[in-house]
């Protein structure tokens, strides 16, 4: 187990280490850098931008360096905790990411929680009535789920409540908590607020995990021992507990390396239009500001939420299924 | 000795073979190719038809868009701003009038400063067919201003309303149509093309191209696909021209679909690499690009092509995503993403609906697209 351990960490460690790589390679992609549009900014009001300036931003961001010094000296703030500075709210990055980070979290995870609790129930209920009236709508309510985008269905929502209620659903707290500490009033006001955003991003994960959970059941349900079982007497019900559900829960547990991918990308986008205070919109205005401090920390979070979530289900997964964990490696 | 049976021999030609002779139906159905049993057994799919059926109506209406369209993407109707959509008729006050619609009367509220319209029961406005219109330059290259329907003389004709500069929202999404379809093929061509070399050389050399090529494969499955599609995208310069800008989206799409695709060619090649036929043309001396185009991808190309198909609607998903965003495609391109920008706004939604409506052909692709991936992946192991 330590060694599986082992392996996973160094793993882990050598993707985030190529993740920041790419992750730098995409922040220097734009032709010219911050400095290079302040100064037209700069100089379009008619100022003159003062060489000195220039010269110390110029050195602040080891502008001057070549392209993998700057790397070396961004990644190396990283793992001592300093981000850089964003140029654009003239802050330290940490400042601007930290609260968002959290909410970030927070969303995240609830989005995972809801599809698990949500998928888990119908995937088995279709599986164990295939073809029946119910299987035949939650599947099609499925497909639709994963057809529409989830930045349309949160406009959508946005549009019925707002036609319907009256209300607006954005934020992801009562304005009145946004300065308050922690209350249970508050995090009531919180969750109040999630739970939109939560079934509008699950939505397609959701429809995703359910077919996945249904075809692997079946594939279980079809097989000779369950045949043997019923026929010594086994109930229904003790059966499907005691054997079929424990095999297909394996890749429903795996599929959380699929699942988190979309998560994070899907709650950037509806974060964006429902304006919740979280990565999504913070990172959309730090790219189109070519702000690439920001950007880079932002894009870096992100991936680090999933390269993080990926190693925790291979550790539920080595925890559930002794055969990963002796073989040292996936069994795929 | 009289209750010996008789002694009987047909006189009728014998044919040994017989019960092994097939039937003109049975041969057709022995010998058919490959793709003739996927269509055979595609067929039965009903749902696959009627979507591939819808797909193809689709992709035959971008060939014929500047026809289609009542008017030109561009055409601005300065004094119908935000018109709501006007329903096709056929019955006036109980009497057959053909196709038409009622005319709009304009009112702006001075007290809410909305523009008001009402519908005018009396202006009933016949649409006419194959009429003259917007003037358009076919893609083909020659210049037209021939409609398939446009409003009567003077009237006006937005079947789904106009948008703030009042264009037709309807012609809109017909151009749209054209942006948002094919930049799913050409983005599914771009990842093909990368998943078959790279996945053929990864599963064909095994070793460290196939160790490099795989690690690679993880590290781009684990990162979140939207975010990396954002900062890709902010990268491409502003001054690109609308062209160069498409052409650089349905990379940055295809970037991040390869490695699906790869690993599909790559399991298989692994497997087949192993077979008699392969040992057999590397001893005659064919080279490995030839053993691997001629001899080993033809034997799961029905495969490719099918789950190929399962992954155009994530990249039309994902262009409408990114325009939406406003850093995907950018006016003068029209996709259905582009369209949607108009939406963004809540209040202009909540006031004027039919903003949303470019939402619908969106669905409805992704829909058939899928329907249709599925059927044919059914369909490519026709020997099952």
């Amino acid at each position: 187990m330590i060694e599986f351990l082992a392996r996973r960490i160094l793993v882990m460690i050598l993707t985030l280490v190529v993740v920041s790589a790419l992750v730098f390679v995409i922040i220097q992609l734009p032709p010219g850098d911050y400095l290079t549009s302040y100064i037209a900014e700069l100089q379009s009001q008619g100022e003159n931008a003062d060489p000195q300036k220039i010269e110390f931003l110029k050195q602040e961001y080891h502008l001057d360096k070549p392209m993998w010094q700057q790397y070396l000296i961004w990644v190396g703030g990283i793992v001592q905790g300093d981000f850089g500075r964003s140029i654009e709210h003239n802050l330290p990055v940490s400042e601007v990411i930290g609260d968002v980070f959290v909410n970030s979290l927070i969303l995240n995870f609830s989005i995972v929680i809801f599809i698990y609790i949500v998928a888990f129930p119908i995937g088995v209920y279709s599986a164990t009535h295939q073809y029946s009236w119910g299987d035949y709508g939650l599947t099609l309510v499925g497909f639709f789920g994963l057809a529409t985008p989830n930045f349309l269905l949160a406009l959508i929502m946005m549009f019925l409540a707002k036609k319907f209620f009256g209300t607006s659903i954005g934020g992801l707290m009562d304005p009145e908590f946004e300065n308050e500490a922690m209350s249970f009033a508050k995090a009531l006001s919180i969750l109040e607020h999630l739970v939109i955003p939560v079934i509008v991003i699950g939505t397609a994960g959701t429809a995703g995990m359910i077919r996945r959970l249904r075809a692997n059941l079946l594939d279980e349900l079809h097989k000779q021992y369950v045949i043997t079982a019923r026929a010594k007497g086994l109930p229904r019900g003790r059966l499907l507990v005691k054997y079929p559900l424990r095999m297909a829960l394996n890749p429903f547990i795996a599929d959380i390396g699929n699942l988190l991918p979309q998560v994070v990308s899907g709650s950037v986008i509806v974060s964006v239009i429902l304006d919740l205070p979280t990565t999504g919109p913070i990172l959309l205005e730090a790219l189109r500001a070519q702000d690439m401090f920001l950007a880079g920390s932002f894009l870096l979070f992100v991936s680090l939420l999933t390269v993080v979530g990926m190693f925790v289900s291979d550790l539920l997964l080595a925890v559930l299924d002794p055969r990963i964990r002796l073989e040292g490696g996936t069994s795929r | 000795m009289s209750d010996k049976l008789e002694h009987f021999v047909t006189s009728e030609p014998f044919d040994p073979y017989e019960v092994e002779a097939l039937t003109p139906e049975q041969e057709r159905f022995y010998l058919a190719s490959q793709w003739r049993m996927m269509w055979w057994r595609l067929k039965r799919h009903k749902l696959a038809v009627y979507s591939g059926a819808i797909l193809f109506v689709l992709y035959f209406s971008i060939l014929i868009t500047e026809f289609l369209s009542p008017y030109a993407l561009t055409s601005r109707h300065t004094d119908h701003i935000f018109a709501p959509p006007q329903s096709v008729n056929f019955f006036h006050e109980g009497e057959f009038a053909g196709p038409f619609v009622y005319g709009l009367n304009y009112k702006l509220n001075m007290s809410t400063l909305k523009r008001e319209y009402t519908i005018d029961k009396g202006a009933v406005q016949p649409l006419r067919f194959f009429c003259r219109g917007d003037k358009y330059d076919f893609w083909l290259g020659f210049e037209s201003n021939v409609h398939l329907a446009c409003a009567s003389d003077g009237g006006t004709f937005f079947w789904l309303g106009t948008d703030r500069l009042g264009r037709d929202v309807w012609s809109r999404i017909l151009y749209g149509t054209r942006i948002s379809l094919t930049v799913g093929l050409v983005g599914i061509i771009l990842s093909f093309i990368l998943g078959i070399t790279i996945g053929g050389a990864a599963g064909y050399f095994g070793g460290w191209v196939d160790n490099l090529s795989q690690r690679t494969i993880e590290i781009l499955r684990s990162m979140p696909e939207l975010p990396l599609w954002l900062g890709l995208s902010a990268a491409l310069p502003v001054t690109w021209s609308p062209v160069a800008i498409y052409f650089g989206i349905t990379l940055i799409l295809a970037l991040l679909d390869w490695p699906g695709l790869a690993r599909a060619v790559r399991s298989k090649l692994l497997a087949l690499r192993e077979e008699d036929f392969c040992t057999a043309a590397s001893l005659m001396g064919a080279r490995p690009r030839r053993i691997i185009a001629r001899h080993l991808l033809p034997n799961f190309m029905s495969h490719l092509i099918a789950s190929a198909t399962l992954s155009i609607p994530s990249m039309i998903l994902a262009e409408t995503a990114l325009s939406f965003l406003g850093l995907g495609l950018r006016p003068p391109i029209t996709s259905w993403g582009v369209l949607l920008v108009e939406a963004q706004n809540l209040e202009a939604v909540a006031l004027y609906p039919w903003l949303l409506l470019p939402a619908v052909p969106v669905i409805i692709t992704v829909l058939a697209f899928n329907f249709f991936g599925d059927g044919l992946r059914d369909a490519a192991d026709p020997y099952k």
